[in-house]
């Protein structure tokens, strides 16, 4: 046979796929290796996809998405965040965000363009920016400072080339929330040089600290940010594969003719669920975040008594706490722990160079299985130094 | 103080020094304000038993009704002195006053119909300025003070997932 398509073949698959294989073999694992919440999408949300079933609503919507979807989803953006999209020119309901980035980033790029992205990053940004024909550039952060980003090292990274600079805010997998200032000169930094600002906003309801600095809401940023948001993660959503995409009406043009082919639209039965999610979810998210929160605290405060430095996590449901007191490299650390004690925990090496020497703890997990995590990476860890 | 009702109710077990950690607060501090709670009665604690499984606990059976009482107003009075003397009955778990036809909604429990049968005969019936009685004995209870008795929904997430 020929040979496959260059580009994919050259993506290599994502390191999480080697623990999923080791830890689906174990028995008795505590995961705190899942990217998703661990409730079930609340009951009013689930049953609005029954009715819109009952209803027979199993026909496609318009490319766009359902109007009073886009409709919600606008208002509630402008609601919180003070930034206002034209419902119907610039918001794309897609397939989740992982679909919205996919659009973005092919709306925008040309072969060749870079894109630069602030590391440990979500597994899926670099691959992304590659098939769409693009070049990631990755910029270092560091958990001396938060994962804070640093307008100075993207301006640093900024060639010829560049098109586009990705944030995902609050990040999968630091938790780390950029604060106003800090996007703000990032937003300075892409006006003087005229690159577009794509930002995945998918855990922006989960913030801890202080709230959340939304990317278009800045002064200056909106009419080159592409905004990715959904359901999935706050409203426990991950599964109904629902989200949007806002941007300046030429980008969500783009973006449309790409879905349009390629996905025709998301889920109706989804977007139903979304639009009940938006209007009458609001208690079910602040009761999940006030969860979220607890165990946040709990978990932080556990790694640290345990001696893992952990950057204090303002958003989204990750801790990312530093395992070079250990010696190990962080997939040692990762696999000797699921072999020895059971419990997966994501190395972060997958993220990125800068996530070396830490792993992904996800607490999105019941209480009593974080308390046995942690009793047992305790051991582990005491194991370690004797 | 918000927060620590709010990880009371998340977990009514936790330490006073794991609800600190949780909320962020002092531990002393949690543990006087619960204490505080506990005196004046703002927070009570309860168990809340599958009724399914209350026989095989405890050998007995567990028969619960709802019944709706009518009851003539007192002047001044309204209906809180016979409310009160229900609510006295240690049968008796809960007593409103409700919209409707009726006036008091009760429930009450007992080891079997014939008990209840004959507490609502004996003593609930017979109390001056009570009209009439309807008793509804409850077959199933899929939901108790927020606890739901259906099957839960089980993990279904992957073990390792981006």
């Amino acid at each position: 046979m020929r040979p496959l398509s260059a580009v994919v073949s050259a993506c290599p698959p994502s390191g999480i796929r080697r623990f999923f294989d080791l830890a689906a073999s174990m028995p008795d694992v505590i995961s705190l290796g899942v990217g998703e919440p661990d409730f079930v999408t609340p009951w009013r949300v689930r049953e609005a996809g029954i009715a819109a079933l009952e209803a027979g609503r199993t026909s496609y919507t318009s490319n766009m998405g359902l109007a009073e979807l886009r409709m919600a989803v606008c208002g509630d953006l402008e609601r919180r965040h003070g930034v206002a999209y034209d419902p119907a020119a610039e918001c794309l309901i897609t397939s989740g965000v992982s679909e919205g980035l996919d659009l973005a980033l092919r709306a925008i790029l040309n072969p060749g363009d870079e894109v630069i992205i602030p590391e440990p990053a979500y597994v899926a940004y670099g691959p992304c920016v590659a098939f769409a024909g693009g070049t990631p550039v990755y910029v270092p952060t560091s958990s001396s400072d938060g994962f804070r980003i640093h307008a100075g090292a993207i301006d640093a990274a900024v060639t010829a080339r560049t098109k586009a600079v990705l944030i995902g805010s609050p990040a999968n997998p630091t938790g780390a929330a950029q604060g106003r200032e800090d996007l703000a000169a990032i937003v300075a930094v892409a006006a003087r040089h005229d690159l577009y600002l794509i930002s995945d906003e998918i855990y922006e309801r989960l913030v801890y600290t202080r709230p959340h600095a939304s990317l278009p809401s800045l002064p200056g940023a909106r009419d080159r940010t592409v905004l990715l948001g959904g359901f999935s993660e706050a409203q426990a959503m991950t599964g109904w594969r629902v989200g949007y995409l806002c941007a300046p009406a030429p980008v969500a043009d783009l973006a449309c003719r790409i879905h349009q082919y390629t996905q025709l639209c998301a889920s109706h039965i989804a977007q139903a669920a979304a639009l009940e999610a938006l209007h009458g979810g609001e208690a079910d998210v602040l009761a999940m975040l006030a969860d979220y929160d607890r165990r946040r605290r709990v978990f932080v405060q556990g790694l640290r008594d345990i001696g893992l430095d952990c950057a204090e996590p303002g958003g989204a449901f990750y801790a990312f706490p530093s395992i070079a007191a250990t010696g190990l490299s962080s997939q040692e650390f990762a696999e000797r722990l699921l072999r020895a004690e059971g419990v997966a925990v994501i190395p972060g090496d997958v993220f990125g160079p800068s996530g070396e020497g830490h792993v992904r703890c996800c607490y999105a997990t019941a209480m009593p299985d974080l308390d046995e995590a942690l009793r047992r990476m305790d051991r582990f860890v005491a194991k370690l130094r004797q | 103080m918000n927060a620590i009702i709010h990880a009371l109710q998340s977990d009514p077990r936790a330490t006073a020094d794991r609800i600190a950690v949780m909320t962020g607060t002092d531990p002393d501090a949690v543990r006087e304000q619960i204490a505080e709670w506990e005196s004046d009665g703002t927070l009570r604690w309860k168990v809340i038993i599958d009724p399914r499984k209350v026989r095989l606990l405890t050998g007995a059976e567990a028969v619960t009704a709802l019944i709706d009482v009518s009851v003539s107003p007192e002047r001044g009075e309204g209906y809180d002195k016979v409310a009160a003397r229900i609510a006295q009955f240690p049968e008796v778990r809960s007593v409103c006053l409700v919209s409707g036809g009726q006036d008091l909604r009760c429930e009450v429990t007992g080891t079997s119909m014939a008990e209840i049968g004959d507490f609502v005969a004996r003593k609930l019936a017979t109390i001056d300025r009570v009209r009439s009685t309807a008793t509804h004995f409850v077959m199933k209870t899929y939901k108790d003070d927020g606890a739901l008795f259906l099957q839960a929904a089980g993990d279904h997430r992957l073990k390792v997932a981006p």
